[in-house]
């Protein structure tokens, strides 16, 4: 049995709807994560878990209990706020203690459970800080500690990372995955940040105008994205309408209009004379000099109409000779290098007969 | 950079704040300079004061300076009682004040937006017309042909109790006090809660948190100072307030306030009204600075 089960869960305000007949099961242990842009329902979702918020319909199901009815200081369900939302007159320990005295532990156990909640996030010296003597980090820390420390069921996190710079970010993450691996404690994570997504879930689901577009393994959301928006949403993509000429279970060859012909790999369910797109990533997509092109079936001419420089890679922005644009991504291996070619070169693209995805309409 | 123009922020500051610093010179500090000064003279024959020198060809009399206003003071019982009971006023007026405003306040600070101006409005309103009409307006509400006297007499000849008056008692200056003092209550306490992040509640309802404990734990601490400012508002002018007890009190409803007009108006003995102003100033301050050392110590001179 799953720990969280969503059935058919929909809200609505007014006319709007937020959430539209969710169904999501989250397992024991899992880092789940609801990824989608602004207004796709996720963060209404995380109230309903949380109890803020009711279902108009459907039920949330934690152990298999109905949680419609139990108010949110009774769910077994803690929240890491986007804001952190720490107690301002309470000390760094206070607030860490607030859950156990709330949940009546006696004085010795608060004592011992916050020296240990504040050693998991290494914040051992900082007990008799207040919060506003803290940085950006130190209190994300102390928000985790908080929410963990009386062991719930579920800690939802409320893009708990969107306040913090890049750098400090990224060290957040490896640290919310080891914690998360030291605790056990099943995660569910809100983020509209699908590089946070795809590096700390165990699975994802991409959510967008109130509905689950796809839920699967980071690996498989970035590779084998169900429709044109989770293509679109995660990583860059490049993406063109084609038709099915001719399918078999290995491979489509498809047609893209003036560009020819395509193949890619097979996917199952697909006929000839079905309409739909081929994308690709950049990063599978070699650009070279058309006389050092590698002879591959998909291949183009083209030439450079824009590059972007993120140091350790440059993406360059090719336009075909129909007019189609391309990202491909080029890793700048010689130090010093920008980039291997200029705008206006001519270049040529090309990727294997498996790579790119074709996501029929 | 000149020198001048270095100077031209010092002048431009004085400019600025030059005029009420003048202003609280000429009317509060000298003022209380000649309120202590006077608490050490004689009184005149007739009121006023004596003279501090000897007149010309006068051989009797007392001219001077002295301590007797203060050796008066604490010469009868009366005057430390008339002292006790002004405090218990105020400690109660403030007390009533402030379980009457807290929800007030809470109930503003978390309607909408749109409203709370409007609220707001509606507190204050009641200065819009003269406080003595005020005070007037209860004598009346309490009087004993008053609707409510009857009602109030009604319902305890029901159960056998003989009728009570309301006006000209305890009970009448209490009420004149709060409602005269509610809005100072209601206004810090309204500008204080409005700035609690909301966000704080639904962390600690979402950590186990019941209604009780949230407010308990959160709204009240984050509140205190609200709290005291909003008791320093009403507690001080409350203790030296005449007016009230004036007009809704009775006979022995006499406090410092009242005490101390009698001396100017009445017995006309300028030393032992000025005697009793020092030493009323020196309770408040002492007051004020316990309650602000009391605020700090009790929100954390840290937190918000």
């Amino acid at each position: 049995m799953a720990l969280l089960e969503i059935r058919n869960v929909t809200r609505r305000f007014g006319s709007y709807t937020a959430v539209d007949n969710v169904s999501i099961s989250v397992e024991a242990g899992e880092f789940f994560t609801l990824l989608g842009p602004s207004g796709c329902g996720k963060t209404t979702l995380l109230r309903m878990i949380a109890g803020f918020d009711l279902p108009d319909s459907g039920q949330i199901l934690l152990d298999g209990r109905d949680m419609v009815g139990t108010p949110p200081e009774k769910r077994p369900v803690h929240t890491v706020f986007q804001t952190y939302a720490l107690f301002p007159h309470m000390t760094v320990a206070d607030n860490i203690a607030f859950p156990l005295k709330m949940a009546g532990k006696k004085t010795h156990e608060i004592k011992t459970r916050v020296a240990d909640a504040l050693d998991s996030v290494r914040l051992s010296n900082f007990g008799n800080r207040f919060p506003n003597e803290l940085s950006g980090g130190q209190k994300q820390r102390v928000a985790f500690a908080r929410g963990l420390v009386n062991r719930p069921r579920l800690l939802l996190l409320d893009e708990p990372l969107g306040a913090l710079d890049a750098k400090l970010r990224e060290e957040m993450q490896m640290e919310l995955i080891n914690l998360q691996k030291e605790v056990g404690v099943t995660f569910v994570f809100v983020t509209h940040a699908q590089n946070e997504a795809l590096a700390l879930s165990h699975r994802i689901a991409v959510m967008n105008r109130g509905n689950v577009e796809q839920i699967d393994e980071p690996s498989k959301i970035y590779g084998f994205p169900r429709n044109r928006f989770v293509a679109d949403f995660i990583g860059k993509i490049s993406m063109m309408s084609a038709q099915v000429l001719e399918a078999s279970p290995t491979h489509l060859r498809l047609d893209v209009g003036d560009m020819g012909e395509v193949t890619t790999a097979g996917k199952e369910g697909i006929k000839a004379g079905d309409k739909g797109t081929i994308a690709i990533r950049p990063e599978q997509i070699l650009i070279s000099h058309p006389s050092e092109a590698p002879r591959l079936k998909n291949h183009f001419l083209g030439k450079v109409q824009d590059f972007l420089y993120a140091g350790d890679v440059t993406t360059y922005i090719v336009e075909l000779a129909n007019g189609a644009y391309m990202e491909a991504l080029l890793p700048n291996s010689a130090p010093g290098r920008a980039k291997f070619f200029e705008v206006g070169d001519p270049v040529s693209v090309s990727w294997h007969h498996d790579a790119g995805i074709f996501l029929n309409d | 950079m000149t020198k001048e123009e270095a100077n031209a922020p010092r002048a431009a500051r004085f400019l600025v704040s030059g005029p009420p610093l003048l202003f609280l010179i000429v009317f509060f500090v000298v003022p209380s300079l000649i309120m202590i000064l006077t608490s050490f003279r004689f009184p005149g024959e007739f009121g006023g004061l004596a003279p501090i020198t000897a007149p010309a060809g006068a051989n009797h009399g007392e001219y001077g300076l002295t301590t007797e206003a203060y050796q008066f003071f604490f010469s009868d019982i009366l005057y430390a009682e008339i002292f006790l009971k002004s405090f218990g006023v105020a400690l109660a007026t403030t007390l009533i004040c402030l379980v009457m405003a807290y929800p007030l306040a809470v109930l503003i600070a978390h309607s909408e937006k749109r409203f709370r101006n409007l609220m707001v409005l509606l507190v204050v309103l009641p200065f819009a017309s003269n406080f003595l009409i005020r005070i007037y307006a209860w004598m009346i509400i309490l009087g004993p042909e008053s609707g409510l006297s009857h009602f109030i007499n009604a319902i305890l000849g029901a159960f056998g109790v003989a009728p009570v008056t309301l006006l000209f008692s305890p009970f009448a200056v209490l009420i004149g006090m709060v409602y005269v003092h509610l809005p100072f209550m209601v206004l810090p306490l309204y500008t204080n809660l409005e700035k609690h992040d909301p966000s704080l509640l639904d962390a600690a309802q979402d950590l186990g948190a019941n209604g009780w404990q949230r407010f308990w734990r959160v709204t009240w601490p984050l509140s205190l100072p609200g709290v005291f400012s909003g008791s320093a508002l009403v507690f001080i002018p409350v203790l030296g307030m005449f007016a009230v007890p004036d007009i809704l009190g009775g006979t022995g409803d006499i406090l410092i306030g009242n005490l101390i007009k009698d001396q100017f108006l009445g017995t006309r003995d300028w030393p032992f009204g000025s005697a009793l102003s020092i030493m009323l100033t020196l309770v408040v301050l002492s007051v004020a600075g316990l309650a602000a050392w009391f605020a700090r110590s009790a929100t954390g001179q840290r937190a918000v």
